[in-house]
């Protein structure tokens, strides 16, 4: 980090760094996004990285589909947004808690992947006419998956699902990709099938602060679906990495790699059973009763287990 | 208005016609027309004990949902039966599968993947050699969440196109039947996912028709759709005789054709696992 990020003149960054939680605009955020009164929370964990810490939850009406993490990382010239959030309208929360800290535009908003509780904000940010950026893989995983969850969405939450649009990225990664903020440098790089085909992460170089998107799960049960061999992969490298500040897709890290340890674990051991499953010829609807989460304690094992072992099953039976 | 019908009338009023259909599968608007398209309307008994249908309650993976249809009777030459169609009212292809069985089945039983689109009703309807016909029907809510019927790994699916394996487990005994499983890598695509950009579809790609016979008899086969998973899994049985192949065949909507085929030999050891 070179120099302070340019704010508006009202709010200083150091103001901003000594707090730890940064309530915004809060009475219009919390109308925006449909949630109970409070506000939109913000934390500040490095100069000029703003992250918005979703729910551990699945969707509901109540929680308006802010169930997944989002933030900014303001440069001099230009605002790049991470995620979105899970409704239009949570996507409006979080522009709104960035215009409250700053006039700089928003040239970018970056997805890390496809899944409906991180990009269906997009469309909130359409007025600032950014660049989408996304995984090479993005827009067709977008374009198969996007009505599908339309649909869930607006079953799930109903008029709280109002607005929401898929976005298709105008910018798509292959392999790596920089986006200058102007006095600082964002680093995208696009993974193999891991959480899902088309997994992006994100470096501010200023800060050392890796976005990890859903290539980290903390506290939430981790989801496989792209390949669980390549989750396990990519997990190890991600393990190696030497960052100040990491953020995942849900839950929170408080110390880097530790808090990945049991994600490790638990999808090791997911394939380690499903493996002996196959072996011992169960099917696969005997193995989504018997496979077992491990000894971690999570959240949200019951809405997304037996969903992964369905996934390992159909990927690793192919392996004898 | 009986007790039944104010019910259903209260469900619909406070709860939306989704709820009535979960109410009563007879009032699918979906299967009234394939009752009518497909089965002329003629009259459909209870499951009773002929066919039963597993599926889970809820979807947890929307593209690889697991059913299983078992046969209460043997294949024998004076009753057996001879048609089961898999049908998912609420998905774009309702009828997802019509599997075709002999008594060189031995078993009329099918398990396979189904990708499930919404909350719907799955029947599994079987008709003997008499005609008859008989229903089994559950329901199955869809997933929630990020759980999606399209395929996890796009790219993938199309580099391992036509990879085909086809197994049997236990030794075969002659005149019992024993189970097989078809394992085709294939991305089973629908093909319904429209490009934004151009607005047009992508091409549909799907196993069309599967055919299982053994020493040159039909033992099964299978006209299927996109409504079956990904890399279409399917495992039945069939009686084997004294030795003879085994053999596969599966042509796509795209006419590209694939085959395999395993030699069975009635001396060999119970554990034998028969790869090609």
């Amino acid at each position: 980090m070179s120099r302070p990020v340019s704010m508006r003149s009202s709010v200083s960054a150091r103001w901003l760094r000594a707090l730890l939680l940064v309530p915004i605009a809060a009475a219009f955020a919390a109308r925006a996004a449909g949630a109970e009164p409070g506000e939109f929370r913000l934390e500040n964990p490095a100069p000029g990285v703003y992250v918005h810490y979703g729910q551990q939850a699945e969707m509901t009406p109540a929680n308006g589909g802010d169930i997944a993490n989002t933030g900014f990382v303001v440069g001099a010239r230009c605002v790049a947004v991470i995620d979105t959030g899970g409704s239009y309208a949570v996507g409006q929360a979080l522009r709104h808690a960035i215009r409250a800290l700053t006039a700089v535009p928003i040239c970018y908003v970056i997805n890390t992947h496809a899944h409906p509780d991180h990009v269906f904000g997009d469309a909130a940010f359409d007025d600032d006419h950014p660049q989408f950026v996304g995984h090479q893989r993005l827009a067709d995983a977008m374009q198969r998956r996007g009505p599908n969850y339309l649909n869930a969405l607006q079953r799930t939450l109903g008029e709280r699902a109002e607005g929401t649009r898929i976005v298709l990225p105008t910018r798509s990664v292959a392999t790596t990709d920089e986006l200058d903020l102007g006095d600082r440098v964002l680093q995208l790089r696009a993974w193999r099938t891991a959480h899902t085909d088309n997994d992006l992460t994100v470096l501010d170089r200023a800060s050392g602060t890796l976005w990890l998107g859903d290539l980290a799960f903390v506290g939430h049960l981790p989801v496989v679906d792209g390949s669980l061999r390549g989750f396990i992969g990519v997990t190890d490298e991600l393990l190696a990495m030497h960052v100040a500040h990491a953020i995942p897709g849900h839950g929170r890290i408080t110390a880097w790699p530790d808090a990945l340890a049991p994600q490790s674990r638990y999808l090791r051991g997911l394939a380690a059973d499903v493996r002996a499953a196959i072996k011992s010829r169960q099917t696969l609807a005997e193995a989504v009763a018997t496979v077992g989460h491990g000894g971690d304690e999570w959240q949200l094992v019951g809405a997304f287990h037996q969903r992964n072992v369905t996934a390992a099953y159909a990927e690793l039976e192919w392996e004898e | 208005m009986n007790r039944w019908l104010a019910v259903v009338a209260v469900v619909a009023l406070t709860a939306g016609p989704a709820r009535a259909q979960d109410a009563d599968p007879a009032e699918s608007p979906v299967w009234k027309k394939v009752h009518e398209s497909v089965f002329a309307s003629a009259p459909i008994a209870p499951a009773d004990g002929i066919v039963t249908l597993d599926t889970p309650k809820r979807a947890e993976d929307a593209a690889i949902v697991p059913v299983a249809i078992r046969s209460g009777i043997v294949q024998r030459s004076d009753r057996y039966i001879d048609t089961i169609w898999l049908i998912i009212d609420n998905n774009p292809s309702p009828i997802a599968a019509v599997f075709h069985f002999t008594t060189a089945s031995g078993r009329a039983d099918m398990e396979t993947r189904i990708r499930i689109e919404q909350y719907t009703h799955v029947r599994a309807i079987a008709k003997t050699n008499d005609g008859k016909l008989y229903m089994a029907v559950n329901y199955v809510k869809a997933s929630g969440g990020c759980s999606a019927p399209a395929g996890k790994d796009a790219a993938a699916a199309q580099a391992s196109l036509g990879k085909m394996r086809i197994r049997v487990d236990s030794a075969p005994a002659s005149g019992k039947p024993v189970l097989a499983q078809l394992m085709i890598s294939h991305p089973n695509d629908s093909g319904l996912a429209m490009d934004q950009v151009t607005r047009t579809y992508a091409t549909p790609h799907f196993v069309r028709e599967v055919d299982v016979s053994y020493a040159g008899k039909s033992v099964m086969r299978a006209d299927v759709d996109f409504s079956i998973s990904e890399n279409p899994n399917f495992r039945f049985y069939f009686v084997p005789g004294d030795g003879g192949e085994l053999q596969a065949k599966v042509v796509d909507n795209q006419d590209l054709a694939f085959a395999t085929s395993v030699r069975l030999d009635a001396a060999r050891g119970a554990s034998a696992s028969m790869l090609p």
